[in-house]
């Protein structure tokens, strides 16, 4: 038994996909950090948004558009309680955590300038990478990496020496998707502000794990996707510090965007309009709005504290497994586990399992940086949430012998 | 053997099996048996793109017949090259181009066969069929 306040049969219940068989077995989703499930507390409120008053927003003059809208904009109201922001136009909707990176890397073309430096962690997903590249193509900055040690932590006496006047930007993960290490961006965070550098943090893995607080944490921008905690996919959320919202520039013109629109000029919008140009994705904010309030009233501690026995556990059983090596072993983490055994390929063994039922991704998880540190091409990664249960590790560790039979 | 008489031993081979498992196990065997690549061919060029493991494919005309060798890092990929192989490799080039790859689903490996799916057979299949062309074209 795993000791937990929560009664995981009755959460089970909730997510109608977790009855589905697979290859003849019933489903073992473990691929949670990919994207999670959706209960039907969400899945109810996306097809009464579409039977009962879909329509477009902040425009209208009817009843329909004023419901859209309120529900709307109450969304984001309750993104802004979640996350602590200050203000509520501190939060744009955008289509998820790739997006919002983007929107802020685009902006900071006007303000760097050749030979400012912005540091990435080594432990990024690619969609924290690939933006700051194009930045430091268009602007001359360059990007400097901080490194890790084998257990998959950051150095932090590099970070500090990494630091300088020069350094304009600081982004890095709050949680590794590919290693599960919960990274210290509070020291991150407070060490940047101290050369004046401004700091965006990648919060798509943490999300579903921790409530991050943005006042406490005093962070520049902090980005999520709703799909990896319980909302749909294609949406999700940016908060940024009014004041650099207020430097950056637009990301895309549009609709919705405009205070007024002239050929000979055009003035935008006040926040958070200005960075939400075109029809958005209203029902998927809305349904964002509701998987927060789903995951508040199972309580983020009760979810951390649940996850976490259970990571203690699968490891444990996963490490009895000759050969097995994770990677990710970091002090601080979350319900991932990366892994390998000798030289099997874990495309092989994401093969097996699939076949017994049990999703797992393989690759290398949107982050090669890692897998070259490692010299690997890539792990199996097994991802665990609340709704899994002690039953479904024991089946992936049962998958994983048998996969390892097979294969060796 | 033509290439449909191979393909229809391998089906034949296959229909002894009851579950995926043993299909599966069949299959990891016949990789170790895969007729393996030159490694002065295991080159970038010869990758094969679209799969999650790499996969490296050689083709070679000998006497008017077109012989494949080839690797993968995953064994379960070599599995798969090596049942393609053994249908096409020693063939003509023009037998290659015109030859039906519905076998495949025969052997319980339709999954395998989507064109999104990470392991490439389809990509694969491509692979194998533009080396015939080419070599088709050289013939002429
Ligand atoms: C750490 C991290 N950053 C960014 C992303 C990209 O998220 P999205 O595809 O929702 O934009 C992911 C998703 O896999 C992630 O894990």
């Amino acid at each position: 038994m795993i000791e937990t306040v929560l009664d995981i049969q009755t959460i089970r219940k909730d997510f109608p996909i977790l009855n589905r068989e697979v290859n003849g077995k019933p489903l073992v989703y473990l691929d949670n950090a990919a994207t999670s499930q959706t209960p039907q507390q969400v899945i109810d409120v996306i097809v009464d948004y579409y039977q009962n008053y879909n329509a477009n927003i902040h425009r209208g003059v009817h009843a329909l558009s004023q419901e859209a809208t309120d529900k709307y904009e109450q969304a984001r109201q309750k993104i802004q309680k979640h996350f602590n922001a200050g203000k509520g136009y501190e939060i744009i909707f955008t289509s998820g955590t790739t997006h919002g990176i983007n929107l802020v890397a685009n902006g900071f073309s006007s303000l760097l300038k050749k030979g400012d430096e912005i540091l990435v962690s080594a432990m990024e997903h690619h969609s924290n990478i690939v933006p700051w590249q194009m930045l430091c193509e268009r602007t001359g900055a360059v990007l400097k990496v901080i490194p890790m040690n084998e257990e998959g932590e950051l150095l932090m006496d590099e970070y500090s020496k990494l630091l300088s006047e020069r350094t304009k930007l600081v982004f890095c993960n709050h949680i590794s998707n590919a290693l599960g290490t919960i990274n210290p961006i509070e020291e991150i965070i407070e060490k940047a502000h101290a050369v004046n550098a401004a700091v965006l943090i990648d919060g798509a893995q943490a999300a579903p794990h921790v409530k991050a607080d943005m006042q406490a944490l005093d962070v520049d921008f902090y980005t999520v996707s709703a799909h990896k905690m319980c909302g749909p996919t294609g949406v999700g959320a940016l908060y940024g510090k009014e004041e650099w919202l207020n430097k950056l520039p637009p990301y895309q013109g549009g609709g919705e965007m405009i205070a007024e629109v002239t050929f000979e000029k055009t003035t935008y919008a006040d926040l958070p309009h200005k960075f939400e140009a075109g029809t958005p994705n209203i029902c998927g904010g809305i349904a964002f709005g509701a998987a927060l309030d789903y995951m508040n009233a199972i309580g983020f501690d009760a979810i951390a504290a649940y996850e976490h026995e259970l990571l203690e556990y699968a490891t444990e059983q996963l490490l009895s497994i000759e050969g097995l090596r994770i990677y990710g072993t970091a002090k601080h983490k979350t319900s991932v586990i990366s892994f390998n055994i000798g030289g099997i390929h874990p495309y092989d063994i994401g093969t097996i399992l699939d076949k017994l039922g049990i999703a797992v991704r393989t690759g290398h998880h949107c982050a090669q940086p890692i897998m070259d540190f490692y010299k690997i091409p890539g792990t199996v990664r097994a991802s665990f949430s609340f709704y899994n249960t002690k039953e479904e590790a024991d089946a992936l560790v049962s998958g994983v012998e048998r996969a390892r039979n097979m294969l060796l | 053997m033509t290439i449909k008489e191979i393909q229809d031993e391998i089906v034949d081979e296959f229909s002894m099996f009851e579950d995926w498992m043993q299909r599966y196990e069949y299959m990891i065997e016949l990789g170790k048996s895969l007729p393996l690549i030159d490694e002065k061919y295991k080159t970038e060029d010869n990758i094969i793109k679209g799969c999650q493991s790499k996969v490296w494919v050689h083709a070679e005309l000998e006497n008017d017949k077109l012989v494949f060798t080839a690797d993968s890092d995953a064994i379960i990929t070599k599995g798969i090259i090596a049942i393609l192989i053994r249908a096409f490799s020693n063939q003509r080039p023009q037998e290659i181009i015109n030859a039906d790859t519905a076998f495949i689903d025969e052997i319980g490996l339709k999954e395998h066969l989507s064109p999104t799916r990470a392991n490439g057979l389809v990509s694969m299949i491509k692979q194998l069929k533009l080396y015939a062309v080419a070599y088709q074209t050289q013939l002429n």
